[in-house]
């Protein structure tokens, strides 16, 4: 075979590669919106789940997603922001940032079930808060973390020198020109990195099997931080292993669908506009 | 003036302070991962209270009723099942990676960002429930099998959720290959995909090395997906189709049933110990590549 025969047949081959890879995720979503959106009703959306008889809802396991995701990036922004500005802005090429770069790597690849586990010892059995909305949120903090730093650090990184220096010249003060100039400048990358963890964490399992639990509390929405709270991607999972209700594979195609729908907001609606703001800002400069 | 004084001190004051409340913030990074080396560590080294680590290692009886905590079969199938998806799908990765960095048109390219975020997002209890209600069927009838559940099933849909990691990694990596090392070789008279191949693939090894270590330790890491589609049964898989189990699947199996600080639960302490030791050793591999990287 020539070269050129070669040549062309490697192309063929890439662009399968290429068609084959947006195929198998259109497959994907596909199927699950095509099996999932049917079930999806308001009492199906909203209603209480059901132990054993047919017919139940999802409706607090929704609650105790968007509360533990809530709960959770309420703690890791801040801290994740504040670590992402000190590799930035004021860390030194010396041992202590190496630590903590290697340390925030390490922490990305733990593997989610390692997380759940940890979580499990300090606060269900150190604390001895049993399974929790705040154990679970907490934990949870522990996979947003490295994420959303590296997310921070880089958006940072992104945003000119010549900025801070005019506010630095201008007599402002370190932190004065980190608040006021770098940050609202790096806040579009930042937000979009915000709202892929939120969609990541939103789907997240095994970290709470063993620290939010895999049941509710009685009352629909409770806001007791003390209380089991079972995720929809946790009862998805519980309802294919060990679930007794007869239309559990409904119930778990809902859930499939009302994930993925969330989850293409998350990625399509909110973040999109932050790329266009990155982008349209990243021209300007 | 006194006022603008007191004023201006205080700024320097929050400016002086708050510099440590960002070196907090960044610190309790490294206090995180100590302390969850520590805790898993502690609890589950106190296995070998009641185990030899040649029987936790080297054997591959599990029935802790029994007294029996040989985990040789999880070890295995976490090993093996990691290895066959990275088989499956490393070549499928870098073959979309060299696609979108080099020969996909800018309207597909622009489609297939998103489309590689969407891969990452979608929850790995979706993967394995796409698994359990189509794949699991599909190779049962196909290939005659008893249940479809094993090795077979959790490596194809591990393959698809480590393709991200892959593609958006080698991407990065092909296109920060110089450019002048690609026109060099097109002027030398040689086709795009012998430049690929021999030029730009090469220079780019390092990148690719990367993402095929953190696919691995992405898919070693897998728990739900795996947990719903290897059949979770104590055994050393004789075939692609028997089931079998891997570290983390029977963690999230058994953990519930085992009271916490016995033998049994720290045994599974330990496995997770194991996946913990594997994650770690990667990333100081890439690390060792990151350090001689050349292009």
């Amino acid at each position: 075979m020539s070269a050129k025969s070669i040549n062309q047949l490697a192309t063929v081959c890439m662009w399968i590669a290429g068609v084959l890879i947006l195929g198998i995720l259109m497959a994907f979503l596909g199927y699950i919106l095509y099996k999932g959106l049917p079930v999806l009703s308001f009492d199906f959306i909203f209603g209480k789940s059901r132990e054993l008889e047919a017919g139940g809802g999802v409706g607090a396991q929704l609650f105790n997603s968007f509360y533990i995701l809530f709960l959770s990036m309420l703690v890791s922004i801040p801290l994740a922001i504040g670590a992402g500005v000190y590799l930035a802005e004021y860390a030194k090429e010396n041992r202590l940032t190496y630590l903590i770069r290697l340390s925030t790597e390490s922490l990305a690849t733990v593997p989610s079930i390692v997380l759940g586990l940890f979580g499990m010892i300090v606060f269900v059995n150190f604390f001895r808060a049993g399974f929790s909305i705040i154990g679970g949120s907490l934990t949870l903090m522990l996979l947003n973390l490295p994420v959303l730093v590296r997310v921070t650090e880089e958006s940072i990184r992104t945003v000119p020198k010549y900025y801070s220096e005019a506010s630095l010249a201008l007599g402002a003060t370190k932190f004065q020109t980190i608040w006021k100039v770098v940050l609202p400048n790096a806040m579009p990358g930042i937000i979009t990195g915000i709202t892929l963890t939120a969609g990541r964490a939103l789907g997240e399992t095994a970290i709470l099997i063993f620290t939010a639990g895999t049941t509710v509390s009685r009352h629909l929405g409770d806001t007791n931080v003390l209380a089991a709270g079972e995720t929809l991607a946790v009862h998805m999972w519980y309802l294919m292993s060990t679930g007794l209700v007869p239309d559990r594979v409904a119930i778990a195609d809902g859930i499939g669908a009302l994930l993925i729908i969330m989850i293409l907001i998350f990625n399509l609606v909110f973040a999109i506009p932050g790329r266009i703001i990155q982008k349209r800002t990243g021209t300007m400069r | 003036m006194n006022t603008i004084d007191h004023n201006h001190k205080l700024t320097l004051a929050y400016d002086k302070y708050v510099r440590y409340l960002f070196i907090a913030s960044a610190v309790f990074m490294t206090v995180i991962i100590f302390s969850i080396i520590f805790f898993i560590g502690k609890q589950g080294l106190m296995t070998f209270t009641e185990v030899s680590p040649i029987e936790f290692f080297f054997t591959s009886k599990w029935d802790p009723m029994g007294h029996h905590y040989g985990a040789l079969s999880f070890i295995i199938g976490s090993i093996v099942v990691t290895f066959m998806s990275i088989v499956i799908g490393a070549p499928l990765g870098l073959a979309g990676a060299v696609f979108m960095a080099k020969i996909a048109p800018k309207w597909v390219r622009e489609i297939m960002r998103p489309a590689t975020d969407l891969y990452v997002a979608v929850p790995s209890v979706v993967y394995g429930y796409v698994g359990l209600v189509l794949l699991v069927p599909f190779l049962r009838e196909f290939f005659h099998v008893g249940t479809g559940f094993g090795l077979l099933a959790a490596a194809i849909i591990l393959a698809v959720m480590i393709l991200p990691t892959i593609i958006s990694i080698c991407e990065d990596a092909i296109r920060s290959v110089p450019k002048t090392l690609e026109e060099a070789s097109l002027a030398l008279g040689a086709t795009r995909w012998q430049t690929l191949w021999q030029v730009v693939i090469p220079a780019a090894m390092p990148g690719i090395l990367t993402a095929v270590i953190l696919a691995m330790a992405r898919a070693i890491g897998e728990t739900m997906a795996v947990q719903m589609l290897i059949g979770n049964t104590p055994m050393i898989a004789t075939s692609l189709f028997s089931p079998t189990s891997a570290l983390t699947s029977n963690i999230v199996v058994e953990m519930g049933n085992t009271p916490f600080g016995s033998a049994w639960g720290n045994s599974l302490f330990l496995m997770a110990l194991v996946l913990l030791l594997i994650s770690l050793g990667m990333i100081l591999l890439i690390r060792r590549i990151g350090a001689r990287r050349i292009a």
